[in-house]
């Protein structure tokens, strides 16, 4: 592989280096997510996790496992950088963001540690581009605490129809209100806008609903400019499980299948708006 | 500049060509020899892409009565103007304020069309030279310049016009473009559509022109090729795009560097990142014996001649390309100038970007 070649420049210095074979691959995960500029990234020998936050109140991660890359050598229990994430997404599709069938851009991920830019080196059709981010200190991301234990209210459903209710959500209402509950209406989304009010029931014996396990009434409404990030991750998934726990946090968990059909995770937490009503 | 009256003048020799009109569409002014009248916009012209098509050469030797019979027409086949279309309407598309092509036709020799932009994103113009032989476009070519000497026409036109004549003239049987003087001075674009019956459709555009007094022609001459240090073949142009496209969204100037082991590099670099693209096996051209080449000649193969251009040049220039060239090569004049070169067939395009501090 040419790409091997450039790695000697950089020595054995290196902490971790990922590579894969189709760069798309990571660059459509990370997309998912790309609603701020900076992204913290976490490399564990399990994979990679980035994370991505907004005010506080919403975070994205994108779980990437080690078995999806080519090679995946860490030489720490946990390395972590943070970088631009709209850069590294202009570098990793840097031949161009169109698939075009049985060409693909390759990637090799380098990092030398604390101090050092992020090395992407990608490869198509014989052209290499060199692409140096400079890292900084990553920081801490929230621990939302959202015990699967406490998880007071579960549905799994089929990406397909919820991407439909995305994309016609009514941007004129500040907030999204999710209602679960073990009687009608089961499963609720709802709106309040300019216009009216929009309700999208999803009754619990519906063909879409793969899993219904509510224990408890409960009513919680997020901010809609919080959410509607979410509908990338919901548009590449194929199945989305949502989850609320006691404090009504919100935890959107999406099933993403990438080009080769592997399987990584997206997940969203958002908190409750400040006016929950909890019946 | 001698007055153009076509009604007087019987032979060919004010005129690039002439047509001679069948029976127009009832709302079209009447036509005759000379007074072709302008027609709104909206007809439709074709040009035919078949380099088979019939040529006929017929001569008027008289006054148009109005009965068919007695004109002659004389047809006229342009067998690459849908390259030309292609590629003004590139540039007219691309929302660039290209102010005026400058078409300066040569007697018999060429057909050169040169795109200024005046204004565009800086102060300092780039230029884009098109120059093609007319010998391999049209079946008829006659010209009389300014003066013996001076056996040339300097024209300048709006490029939305002219393109959206041609544009129109995709699919004609033929087509003539002769320089009248309505109003003023015109490019008349006069094409022969393929209509269902016997009777065939003529649609005539009057596309307004300046003309350019001698003493300016200075100006817009073909622009020399510089003393470049390196000279490559362009990489595929469709990669460039792609690769130019993400890092202008990363920086606002890019360094090209190239050398004579057909290496050429693409660079950007920011506080943020730094990026760099490595094109190989791209091959130099051979220049020959003329002078250009001397200053490369002794030049190791291995070092580098580079400049900084502002990356929205290098796009747009990318962003017209709807025409895969047959060749594409760069002649980069160390932080000078970088002398882009397109060859389609018989057309070649020239676009010179200068380099920024």
């Amino acid at each position: 592989m040419p790409l091997s070649t450039q790695s000697q420049t950089e020595g054995d210095n290196y902490v971790l280096v990922a590579s894969l074979d189709n760069v798309r691959n990571l660059s459509n995960i990370l997309k998912a997510i790309t609603f701020k500029d900076h992204a913290i990234f976490n490399a564990t020998p399990n994979g990679l996790k980035v994370t991505v936050e907004d005010s506080k109140c919403l975070q994205a991660n994108a779980f990437i496992q080690a078995e999806i890359f080519q090679e995946f050598t860490i030489k720490e229990d946990s390395v972590g950088f943070q970088v631009n994430l709209t850069v590294l997404l202009d570098c990793l599709t840097i031949f161009g963001g169109s698939t075009v069938p049985g060409v693909a851009t390759a990637l090799r991920m380098c990092y030398n540690g604390y101090g050092y830019p992020l090395t992407l080196f990608l490869e198509e059709g014989g052209v290499v581009t060199v692409c140096k981010i400079n890292t900084q200190e990553p920081e801490e991301p929230i621990d939302f605490e959202f015990c699967s234990t406490d998880v007071t209210n579960k549905v799994i459903l089929q990406s397909e129809s919820l991407k439909e209710a995305f994309s016609e959500l009514d941007m004129t209402s500040e907030v999204l209100q999710i209602t679960m509950s073990p009687s009608q209406p089961y499963f609720r989304l709802s709106t309040f806008g300019n216009s009216g009010n929009a309700h999208y029931d999803y009754p619990k014996d519906s063909d879409i609903m793969e899993l219904f396990q509510c224990t408890k009434t409960q009513t919680n409404r997020y901010k809609m400019s919080l959410l509607k990030p979410s509908t990338k991750a919901l548009a590449l998934s194929c199945k989305v499980s949502v989850r609320t726990d006691s404090r009504g946090f919100l935890s959107l968990q999406y099933l993403v299948r990438n080009d080769d059909g592997q399987i990584c995770f997206v997940e969203y937490y958002c908190c409750p708006d400040e006016e929950v009503e909890e019946e | 500049m001698a007055e153009r009256n076509q009604t007087t003048d019987r032979t060919l020799s004010h005129a690039i060509s002439w047509q001679i009109s069948q029976p127009l569409p009832a709302d079209c002014e009447e036509t005759c020899f000379g007074q072709l009248r302008s027609v709104t916009f909206g007809y439709c012209l074709h040009i035919v892409h078949d380099v088979q098509c019939v040529r006929r050469l017929q001569i008027q030797t008289t006054e148009p009565t109005g009965d068919a019979k007695s004109q002659v027409n004389t047809f006229l086949w342009i067998p690459h103007l849908h390259l030309l279309t292609a590629k003004l309407t590139a540039w007219t598309t691309c929302k660039v304020t290209l102010n005026i092509i400058l078409f300066n036709i040569l007697a018999c020799k060429r057909l050169l069309c040169s795109l200024v932009s005046a204004l565009y994103l800086s102060n300092k113009p780039f230029s884009i030279c098109v120059v093609f032989d007319q010998a391999n476009f049209f079946d008829e070519y006659q010209l009389e310049g300014v003066a013996p000497d001076a056996n040339e026409i300097c024209l300048e036109v709006t490029p939305e016009n002219l393109s959206r004549a041609l544009r129109t003239s995709q699919n004609a049987k033929c087509v003539k473009i002769k320089l009248t003087k309505k109003h003023c001075p015109c490019l008349t674009l006069v094409a022969e559509l393929p209509t269902l019956s016997s009777v065939s459709r003529v649609v005539t555009h009057d596309i307004p022109v300046d003309v350019i007094p001698r003493r300016l022609w200075h100006d817009f001459k073909e622009p020399r090729m510089p003393d470049f240090d390196v000279s490559i073949y362009l990489p595929p142009l469709k990669t460039m795009k792609n690769v130019v496209d993400r890092m202008k969204n990363l920086s606002n100037f890019l360094v090209m560097e190239a050398n004579l082991n057909g290496e050429m590099n693409l660079k950007i670099e920011t506080d943020l990142v730094s990026v760099t693209t490595h094109f190989k096996d791209l091959g130099n051209p051979p220049w020959g014996d003329d002078g250009s080449q001397g200053r490369s000649q002794s030049r190791d193969p291995e070092v580098m001649a580079h400049t900084r251009v502002d990356i929205r040049k290098l796009q747009q220039f990318l962003m017209g390309q709807q025409v895969n060239p047959s060749k594409a090569m760069c002649n980069i004049v160390h932080k000078r100038i970088i002398h882009l070169i397109l060859l389609h067939e018989d057309v070649s395009l020239q676009y010179f970007i200068p380099a920024v501090a």
